[in-house]
This record gives C-alpha cells, structure tokens and sequence, in this order.
C-alpha cells in the first residue's frame, strides 16, 4: 500500500575533514506520525538535522517536502516553508518579552514601520489558548522557567503552521506534568496532519509517543520500524550493533592500591546531585552517561571548577579540599577540559606559553625571573614525548590541528606531575590516527602509576581503554561496571536509570 | 612548462609574503616615510633639540601608555588613568612646593624628601588602580565601567583637594628646585656646537627605566604570563591554576602605580598644576597602545609596540605643525590613524574562512 509521504530525506551524505558524519541515511515521515530518531550520542542525529535546516551543507542526497524538492539555506528560510525545530539548547532572547521571541523576525507592522502590538497580542493569545499554554505574553523570558520558556518555543513552531516540526530532547529539562502536557500538544499536532520527528534517549517516552522509529549508527541509517513492533531491549541492540575492532592499544596497566577516596560529592549550581567512587594507582575509570547525566560535573567539581556542596575526597586517605583549581593543581590534580577552544587552549598563544602556563613557578630563577631555557626545555620535552608536530615552539597553537592541541595541553598537565589526571572527551574533535596515540599515552600514564579518569561520550572509547566504568545518570552514579565484562547494553541501561 | 608554473607559483606566494609583511608593518613604514618627509621638507627637525623635544614628549607620555597596555592585554582598558595622573600631579606638586612659595598648599610640612613623595604618589595610584582591579575581578564588571565611574569620583576628589589647605583652588605653582631639578634638570646635555648645549630632561631616564622594568614584567615574571594567559582566555587561565583575582587586581594596581610616576613628572614638568592636569590622557595612552598592536582581542601586546605607538602620535603632534600643516587637523589624523591601526590589527587576528 502506498503510504502518503510528507518528507523524504533521502541518500543524504556529509563529511568534515577527518570524517565522514552522515554517509547514504534516509529519513521517511509521514503525515499525522510521530517519527522518532534514534542513536548513540555522535550517532549523527543532529548532523542529519542540520542538513535538513541548512545549517550545514549536504554533500548529496536530496529533500522532498509535500513532493517538491527542497534546498534550505538556512532555519529562516525552513521556518518559512513549514518546517520548524523546538531546540534542546533554547536560542532565545532573555531579556526580550515572550511575545517578542514569538514574533521576533516578523512583527506585525502597522503602516510598515511601527511594530503591531496589539495584533501580537491577540495572536499570542490564540496561539496559546489553542495548546492550552498558561504563559503571560508579557512576561520576560528570562524570568521563566526553562519549561515555559520551551512551550513558547513550541508555540512559535505551531505559529508558523509548520509542517515538520523536529523536536530535540524536548523532555531533558521538563517535570513529568510538562511532559504530560507536552505529549497532548504533540498529540493534538499530530492529529492536525502535521509530522513530527522526536528526538530523544528516553526509550519509553519513543515507545510511548511514536508511531514509526529510525535509528543510526556511526553516520549511518540502520533500521526504520514501526514502534508496535520494536522493544527497548531491540532499539539498544540496533543502536549499538557493532563488533569493536584493534582501534585501541593493548592494556598493559595494572590498577594498584586505592589513592582517591570520593564520597558524595554534588554541586552547588548544576545538576551533580551525587558521586561516590574510588580510584586506584595505575587505573584507568571510565565515567559513561548521557548529555546532562553530570559526567563532566563530576571532574569539574572534583577539580574544584565548579562550586561543591557536602561531599569530601581523600587523597591517600588524607581529606583535601580542592576548592580552587590552583588548589587542585597543588595536590595533584590535572585536568583536561571537555571544550578544548573555549577553556584549553590560550589560541593567540604560542606553543610554550601553553605548555607551561600552569608550571611557572619551577622556572623561577632568583623568585623574580623566569629561564627562557628551562621553559624551552620543556616545551621540548612535551613535543618530543607527545609526538607534537608543530613548526616550532613559537607556532601559535591556534593553527594546530586538534588532536596536536590536545597533546600540547596533555602536555602541559603532565610537566605539573600530576598524580590525578581528570580527562574530559580527550579524543573530541580528533582524527581517528591521533585517537589511537592519546589512547596509548593515557595507559602510557596508568603504567607510570597515574591514575586516571576519563569522561567520554563514546562508549567504545570507554570499553576499550578503561579498566572500570563508573555510569551518570541524571546527577547521580547509576553503576558501576567491570570494563572487560560489560556490554554496551548494559552500560546504555543504567544510563537511563535515572533519566 | 611545469617549472615555469612552479616559478610563477612561487613569485606569487614571495609577493603574497611581501605584502603580508609591508601590511603588517604599515604603520611603522609609514611613520617612517612621514619622518623622512618632515625631515626633507624642514631639515630643522632632525636637529638635536627637535629630536630631543619629540624624545622628552614621548617619554612624558609613555609611562601612562606602559600602564593602560596591561589593561588592554586583559580585553579591558582603563578610562580613570588621566585622573589619576592628575590627582598624583596634584599631591605631588603641593607636597614639594618650595618653602616660600606663595599661597603654600601645606605651610606646616616644609618640603618633603622627594623619593618620599615618589613613593607616596606611586603608591597612591597603584591603590587607585588596585580598586579598579578589585571591581573588575570581584564583580566581573567591564573595566570601562569601572574606570569610567572611578574617573568621575577622581575628579570629584581632586577638585576638592585642590580647595584644600591654603591653596584655594589656585594652580598649583612655586614648586621647590629638588623636585623641579629631579624631574626636568639634567645629568646629560647634547653638544650642538658652537659650545651650545642641549640638556636631555632627566625624565627621558626615568621613562627608559620604567620601560626596561615594564618589558621585564611583561615578558619575564609568572604575572606577566598569566597576564597574557588570563588576556588570552579568561577560562583556560583559571583551570591552568592561574590566580584570576589576584593578577586582575594586580595589573590594575601596576597601571596605576605607573600613572601615578607619570603624575609625579607631570607635577613638576607642567610646574602650574591645576584640577585639569592629565584630562584625558588616557584616550592619547589607549591610542598609542592600538597603534603599537596591543590588541583588545586580548592576550597580545608587546613593549615594544608601545614605545612606537607613543612616539608615532607625539610624532604627529609635534612634527606635522612643523611643515606648515593645520593644528587642526591633528585630531582627524589621529583618528586615522586609529583607525587604520586597528583595521590592521584585526586582519592578523581574524581567522580567515
């Protein structure tokens, strides 16, 4: 039977330099359906969106919408042609009122120059009163909650009669009532005939809401089903659905005697609520979990980052207090920072000034004056020893490629002989060769009696490096599994223990 | 046929080259063939008291330029400066006037050492600057902010004190010769001939010094590099154990402990000094600094630039009237220039897509 289409994606490829992010993936949503995109984080979900927006450029496939052919080049342009995207991350104008954000880009005017107030009210008014939205047009963005802030975002969708409208992890921040009420907008949505993609981790939210379901993998489309027809336990077989290959070095580490002691740590200001775990010399500890579980809020707060509230570590059964991250440098501590651009690297900075900006003090000669030689010695250490390739020690670091930008600021960690080192996505952004190198260097560290913590998105990484993994979810340690027998199934399920 | 296309190839990339370095360097060039000009034109200007004039300028200016620059590395600037001068001038001047000056500010105190005084008005503005530092660090309010509240409240200060004592609100005069010596005497003159000399101000010395510890804080102790580190990414400074509020305070506090020298030489070498002394130096301080490629990007700024950056404007203020051109339109070329200085700049650092 010949289903009616609403979008068709179709053989849609992309690549960055490096890799290859979206290779032949199809996209089918129907009229009145709820489509559901599934796959692991870096699965090429959102990439795959982009596409479809215009925010990136495909490099093939093409986009039918209502049978026409399409060729976005940009979300204004989506927008205007019904196809409209509920963003996780909230782009919106906090200091501007809820009706301002509605109608931002296309005020009503009066005369062709004065903004139609009037008409902006009455029309936020109906918009809100027909998805039941209790929200004060006049209200300031910023003095809402994110929840609220989100159903103007949905309005906004619906304001422009939108014929797909792509929701991303619209859930992640909303109370069970929320999703309640988000789930009867989306119904009443779907049953105007418009299509929905959803996109989110929480199986039973697909199960409940969807009708067809597509996952990927890898860039890659694996399978399209009807949601009648799948289980949870089906959707993470077919997500994670990969044999892992010798991508990774072998493990010569020994984990030893426990040095770090950490007991419910949480965070004052963002959303670690609780984390206890040990670490040994000469282990590698894996902290697996989704976007938001906290796992990177784990490293920052131990590396006194971010503010703790209650919880204590002991280094070597002595409590320490890493309140500063100068403090933490101080007894041992390293940490390799998740956004590289933003808090590693100093990018107008030359390649020394960025090895040893956080060792200063050892150069000092006389207390006032830093050795240009000793500062040159290092730096030289730190290319030889992490394989840098750089033109020269006064290359600025901006022009390096991430992989070896990595490796400058591993490097600068390691010239403070760090007992602790704390690695949040070392290989993010990095070419699959340089992976293979940080993979070696970081059991290189466990051997040398390092102990170490990595936080990565990518499971394989994790299974394939560490010796434990310790699994966030929503603030709190969901698990903790043995590396050599676990599976990602089972890492994947405790992921969304607590979500 | 290859190796002529490889020759072409590589002439176009040696003229690319080229060119990135004339434009890279344009202000200096420029300057240069300004000089030249100035110089054919009015063979005057090259003679050692016109050099010597345009040297003494410079140095008089240079120490506000040396302190405003460290706030630029940290993406900041520092609108309190010229206030501070004047408020360092002010105390300066009415703590060293001569004994028997007439209306003495202070008749009970006779006249201090002068080193005591420098450190007085040294430490003065370095507390003026580390209470910027503090609203800057603590607060994380932009400098311009700050310093434009604390320049208003400087003024008001100042304008009170010049009130105070026996002073009235008079200009500041009668200065006693240890400190007029101090600041303009002279330990070196240049021969002209004829046995005429021309005496090199003593504060020319003073400014080489300060310039020589400035290049040496800048580029040698952990405060300047955490400085340019913190200038450079606030966020990555942090995480790499560098102390934000401590170095945010301190290069606030040094900017002002070198305004506050400035106002010490400023005392004596205007010698009449009134509430007005130091307005707005610090627009010709932060121009120098822009001019000289110490970028509000932030984390980039060498000594050196300074210097030229200093001299290229006195350059203009002192050469351009020479060959005859309007006083007037300094001000439009040294909005040019700034301009063009900074258009310049930004080409280096924009990451070209």
């Amino acid at each position: 039977m010949e289903q009616p289409v609403l979008l068709e994606m179709r053989g849609i490829s992309k690549s960055f330099p490096g890799v290859k992010a979206l290779d032949k993936v199809n996209l089918t949503v129907r009229p009145g359906t709820v489509h559901a995109l599934m796959g692991e984080n870096g699965a090429g979900k959102s990439t795959l969106m982009k596409c479809l927006f215009g925010i990136y450029h495909r490099d093939e496939g093409t986009i039918v919408l209502d049978g026409k052919e399409v060729n976005f080049k940009s979300s204004k342009e989506a927008l205007e042609n019904g196809v409209a995207m509920v963003h996780q991350e909230l782009n919106q104008a906090l200091t501007r009122t809820v009706k301002d954000n509605l109608w931002l880009g296309r005020y009503p005017k009066v005369a062709g120059v004065m903004v139609d107030e009037k008409k902006m009210a009455v029309e936020t008014r109906r918009i809100f009163d027909t998805l039941q939205v209790q929200v004060d047009p006049k209200a300031v963005m910023s003095t809402l909650p994110v929840s609220q802030r989100q159903l103007v975002e949905i309005a906004k969708a619906v304001s422009y009669d939108s014929k797909i409208i792509v929701f991303d992890e619209p859930t992640s921040s909303l109370t069970e009532a929320e999703v309640e009420h988000l789930f009867r907008i989306i119904n009443m949505l779907r049953d105007k005939g418009c299509g929905i993609i959803y996109i989110s981790h929480k199986m039973e939210e697909i199960l409940r809401i969807s009708d067809d379901v597509t996952i990927m993998r890898d860039g890659t489309w694996v399978a399209t089903r009807p949601a009648k027809e799948l289980t949870m336990d089906e959707i993470i077989r077919l997500m994670v659905g990969r044999e892992l290959t010798n991508r990774f070095p072998e493990k010569t580490n020994k984990p030893g005697e426990v040095i770090l002691d950490v007991q419910h740590i949480a965070g004052k200001y963002t959303r670690l609520k609780d984390a206890t775990f040990q670490l040994r010399k000469g282990e590698i500890l894996g902290i697996a979990g989704l976007d938001g579980s906290g796992r990177t809020e784990v490293l920052e707060n131990l590396f006194g980052a971010m503010t703790r509230e209650g919880g204590t570590i002991k280094l070597h059964g002595r409590e320490i207090r890493n309140k500063t991250p100068r403090e933490s440098i101080k007894n041992g501590f390293a940490l390799l920072t998740e956004e590289r651009r933003a808090t590693g690297i100093f990018g107008i900075r030359d390649i020394r000034e960025n090895t040893v900006i956080s060792n200063l003090n050892s150069y000092l000669v006389g207390g006032v004056c830093l050795s240009d030689k000793k500062m040159k010695e290092d730096t030289d250490w730190a290319i030889q020893a992490m394989h840098i390739k750089t033109p020269s020690q006064k290359t600025q670091i901006r022009s390096l490629s991430g992989g070896n930008q990595q490796k400058v600021i591993i490097g600068r960690w390691l010239l403070t002989k760090p007992e602790v080192l704390l690695l949040d996505e070392p290989t993010r952004g990095i070419d699959v060769g340089a992976k293979y190198e940080i993979y070696q260097l970081i059991i290189d560290l466990a051997n040398e009696g390092k102990g170490v913590i990595v936080v990565s998105s990518e499971m394989p990484e994790l299974l394939g490096i560490c010796d434990r993994i310790l699994v966030m979810s929503g603030g709190q340690v969901a698990g903790e599994v043995d590396a050599r027998n676990t599976s990602q199934e089972e890492i994947l399920t405790l992921a969304a223990k607590y979500v | 046929m290859s190796t002529e296309t490889k020759t072409m190839k590589k002439s176009s990339l040696d003229m690319k080259k080229v060119g990135d370095v004339l434009l890279n360097n344009a202000l200096l060039i420029i300057m240069l063939l300004v000089a030249i000009y100035i110089a054919i034109s009015k063979p005057v200007f090259l003679s050692p008291s016109s050099i010597i004039n345009l040297i003494s300028q410079t140095a008089a200016y240079l120490p506000v330029a040396l302190g405003i620059g460290g706030c630029i590395v940290l993406t900041g600037t520092d609108l309190s400066a010229g206030r501070t001068v004047g408020i360092t001038a002010c105390v300066a001047a009415s703590l060293l006037q001569a004994v028997d000056a007439a209306n003495k500010m202070w008749p009970g105190i006779g006249t201090l050492p002068v080193p005591v005084v420098i450190l007085l008005v040294v430490g003065l503005g370095a507390l003026i600057g580390a209470f910027n530092g503090f609203w800057v660090a603590k607060f994380k309010l932009h400098p311009f902010i700050v310093t434009l509240a604390t320049q208003l409240i400087l003024y008001t200060t100042l304008l009170l004190y010049v009130q105070m004592g026996n002073n009235k609100g008079s200009a500041i005069s009668g200065l006693s010769e240890s400190y007029t010596n101090f600041v303009k005497g002279s330990i070196l003159s240049v021969p002209v001939g004829g046995g005429k000399v021309v005496p090199i101000p003593n504060y020319v010395w003073y400014a080489i010094l300060l310039t020589i510890l400035m290049w040496f804080i800048w580029n040698k102790t952990t405060f300047g590099k955490n400085m340019f580190a913190l200038g450079a990414n606030e966020e990555a400074a942090r995480v790499s154990g560098v102390n934000v509020f401590a170095t945010t305070v301190m290069v606030f506090a040094l900017a002002g402990a070198m305004y506050g020298f400035a106002g010490f030489v400023e005392g004596a070498r205007v010698a009449s000094n009134t509430a007005n002394t130091g307005f707005n130096y610090e627009l010709d301080a932060i121009a120098a600094c822009v001019i000289g490629g110490v970028s509000f990007v932030g984390g980039i700024g060498k000594i050196r630039g300074v210097v030229i950056g200093v001299l290229l404007l006195r350059l203009i203020f002192v050469g351009l009237p020479m060959v005859g051109m309007d006083q007037n339109l300094q001000y439009a070329i040294k909005g040019g220039i700034i301009l063009f200085a900074c258009a310049l700049d930004m080409r280096k650092y924009l990451v070209k897509k």
